[in-house]
């Protein structure tokens, strides 16, 4: 099959660059790889929202925060001062709790991991169905304010929430044991494996979402994206396919939320900030909006950097000026940007000035 | 013979103004039925409320014994009614056979989970979308520009490709919006050519127009509309003949 060709050639340079840090011993570099892993995660299911199905969306820090922020409080939020409950008895008993001790030896019983995933994927994607279904009404401006609006009001109820951290955010998240010696973890001797969790990730909803722009639901949202009523009249739930991309969309941001909280060990209100999602985006139409490898490739690329510090303190200025000048230079994408017929059109132009 | 659409007493108003009053018609299986008027007379707002585009103030519309108005226009799609657009509205950024295999849409299942996991029983489905969109972009000849992207083709080629699409829903039903707007004489007769050819495969179509050389061509009927009320309805000839219908579009002779 073409369409998984590419794939292939992604699994190759994720097992290379692996190699090549470990060649030249700058393992370091996985720990950001890792993280921009799972940002472009976010980025991809953004694309297929944006770029894909037309449809904008200024919240998806929120929905990421959502799924962080869920799973860290259900696997730090100690239940041991009500061990006694009926309710708490019985989901230690079918194993839903772990019990545990703290570094001063007090007693500990969180959430299992596993649950904690699902119930804060769970969690976004209820909440992205209650405000899909009326705010996706909208069109344009108006959906993209209206996800600014949603995307505003989960950053106040994390900055205002004693049970999110307030301001210092939650810390001390355990790790997340995906399998017996597969373990989400920012531990040190674990930066490989994470790597590779990470980018195993990022390929398996690349191979399902790859899947999804050629099959028959991915030509309707295509559809949607260019002539919405159209759309409708050839038979499409122009509705339904719309939320139920934003929802799909949502949910993965909140996956990828709970990954990297768990591989932080932590996880801060900056990540349900507004100029997170400005940055989401951008990056959406640096790749070129209806390319979901342009997406790939930037969001991995453009976070790689920022994380690396090489924007330096002008961190969100970048993006923001990166936003401007890909709308006025290239708006089908960096990857797009076809330099060279442009330049030979340049050099006609002024040639017929002289 | 039992009509496959009646539209009764349907009315619809924009502001001050009655778009559409009181008009009721029928169409018969297997006909060609056309509606004219002069501009404004309401024809493409009688069309967007047989297609549920716009919801009608009152009346009913009955589509194969079934009470349609209210309902969305996937439904409608779905239930065998498919329609074109007076100012073509392809899909852009997908070729002209993608266009088309969005027309099946409604004739297939396979969802978001099947789609991403990418099912086997899905590729026998996604080929038969190919090959019946292939075969009516042929049928419209224009089987070679399959792989053009829809919105770069010319005028009349966007045309047909919009006919192939709605046709891929196989409709028993297909309502064509002015068919012959923006085309030259020439391309005029081809679109002729290709209704009857549409219709000769068993859809009865419903159309609006104002090219009166092609309405008085192909038509076994013609509803007359004029300020949103129905003025006429009978064959091409009688309609030529008309007085009511001749001062509408000639004046009435005291300029």
């Amino acid at each position: 099959m073409k369409r998984y060709l590419p794939l292939l050639a992604l699994l190759a340079v994720v097992i290379f660059v692996q190699l090549l840090t470990g060649w030249t011993e700058t393992g370091f570099y996985l720990t950001q790889l890792t993280m921009s892993a799972y940002y472009s995660l976010v980025i991809i299911g953004l694309c297929l929202l944006m770029g894909y199905a037309g449809q904008i969306s200024l919240g998806h820090a929120g929905f990421f925060a959502i799924g962080g922020y869920t799973s860290a409080i259900l696997t730090t939020h100690n239940l041991t001062p009500m061990k006694d409950q009926a309710l708490v008895v019985l989901l230690a008993k079918v194993g839903c709790l772990v019990a545990s001790k703290d570094e001063y030896g007090a007693e500990l019983l969180v959430a299992q991991p596993w649950v904690a995933c699902l119930l804060a994927v769970t969690a976004a994607t209820l909440v992205a169905l209650v405000l899909g279904g009326p705010v996706l009404k909208l069109k344009g401006h108006y959906l993209a304010m209206a996800t600014l609006g949603f995307g505003t009001i989960i950053y106040r109820l994390v900055l205002a929430t004693w049970l999110c951290g307030e301001a210092d955010g939650i810390s001390s998240v355990p790790p997340f044991q995906l399998l017996p010696g597969l373990t989400v973890s920012g531990g040190f001797g674990e930066r490989i494996s994470n790597y590779y969790i990470a980018w195993g990730l990022v390929v398996l909803f690349m191979v399902l979402l790859i899947n999804l722009v050629h099959s028959r639901a991915g030509r309707a949202l295509r559809a949607i994206h260019g002539a919405e009523d159209a759309a409708n009249a050839m038979g499409v739930n122009t509705a339904r396919f719309k939320l139920t991309i934003f929802v799909l969309s949502a949910a993965v941001a909140a996956l990828a939320g709970v990954f990297l909280t768990h591989y932080n060990g932590g996880i801060g209100p900056s990540e349900a900030g507004i100029m997170k999602s400005v940055r989401y985006v951008a990056i959406v139409a640096v790749g070129g909006m209806a390319s979901i490898w342009g997406a790939l490739i930037m969001g991995t690329l453009l976070n790689f950097l920022s994380m690396r510090g090489v924007f330096g303190t002008y961190d969100d200025a970048v993006f923001g000026a990166i936003l401007i000048i890909i709308m006025l230079f290239a708006p089908e994408g960096l990857l797009r940007l076809q330099l060279w017929p442009r330049l030979k059109e340049l050099k006609k132009s002024w040639g017929g000035e002289k | 013979m039992t009509p496959i659409l009646e539209v009764q007493n349907l009315n619809r108003r924009f502001g001050g103004l009655q778009a559409v009053s009181e008009v009721s018609f029928a169409v018969a299986v297997g006909q060609i039925k056309a509606v004219i008027g002069p501009n404004g007379a309401g024809k493409t707002t009688l069309f967007n409320l047989i297609s549920g585009t716009i919801p009608a103030d009152s009346g009913q519309v009955i589509f194969n014994g079934q009470e349609i108005q209210g309902k969305q226009p996937w439904q409608i799609a779905t239930a065998g009614m498919a329609r074109t657009y007076q100012n073509i509205k392809l899909f852009p950024g997908m070729t002209a056979l993608e266009n088309v295999m969005v027309g099946r849409h409604c004739r297939t299942t396979a969802g978001f989970a099947a789609g991403m996991l990418n099912l086997p029983w899905t590729w026998k489905e996604e080929r038969e979308i190919r090959e019946k969109s292939l075969e009516l972009l042929e049928l419209l000849e224009i089987g070679d520009l399959a792989q053009v992207e829809a919105t770069s083709l010319a005028f009349g080629q966007q045309r047909a490709v919009e006919f192939a699409r709605a046709l891929a829903a196989e409709p028993s039903l297909l309502l064509l919006d002015e068919p012959a707007a923006g085309l030259n004489m020439h391309e005029t007769g081809e679109v002729a050519r290709l209704i009857s050819k549409i219709r000769d495969r068993g859809v009865t179509v419903l159309l609006v127009e104002h090219d009166m050389s092609l309405v008085m061509d192909i038509s076994d009927e013609i509803v007359v509309l004029c300020f949103g009320q129905k003025i006429a309805e009978d064959v091409p000839t009688a309609i030529q003949h008309n007085p009511e219908v001749i001062r509408i579009y000639l004046g009435d002779g005291d300029v």
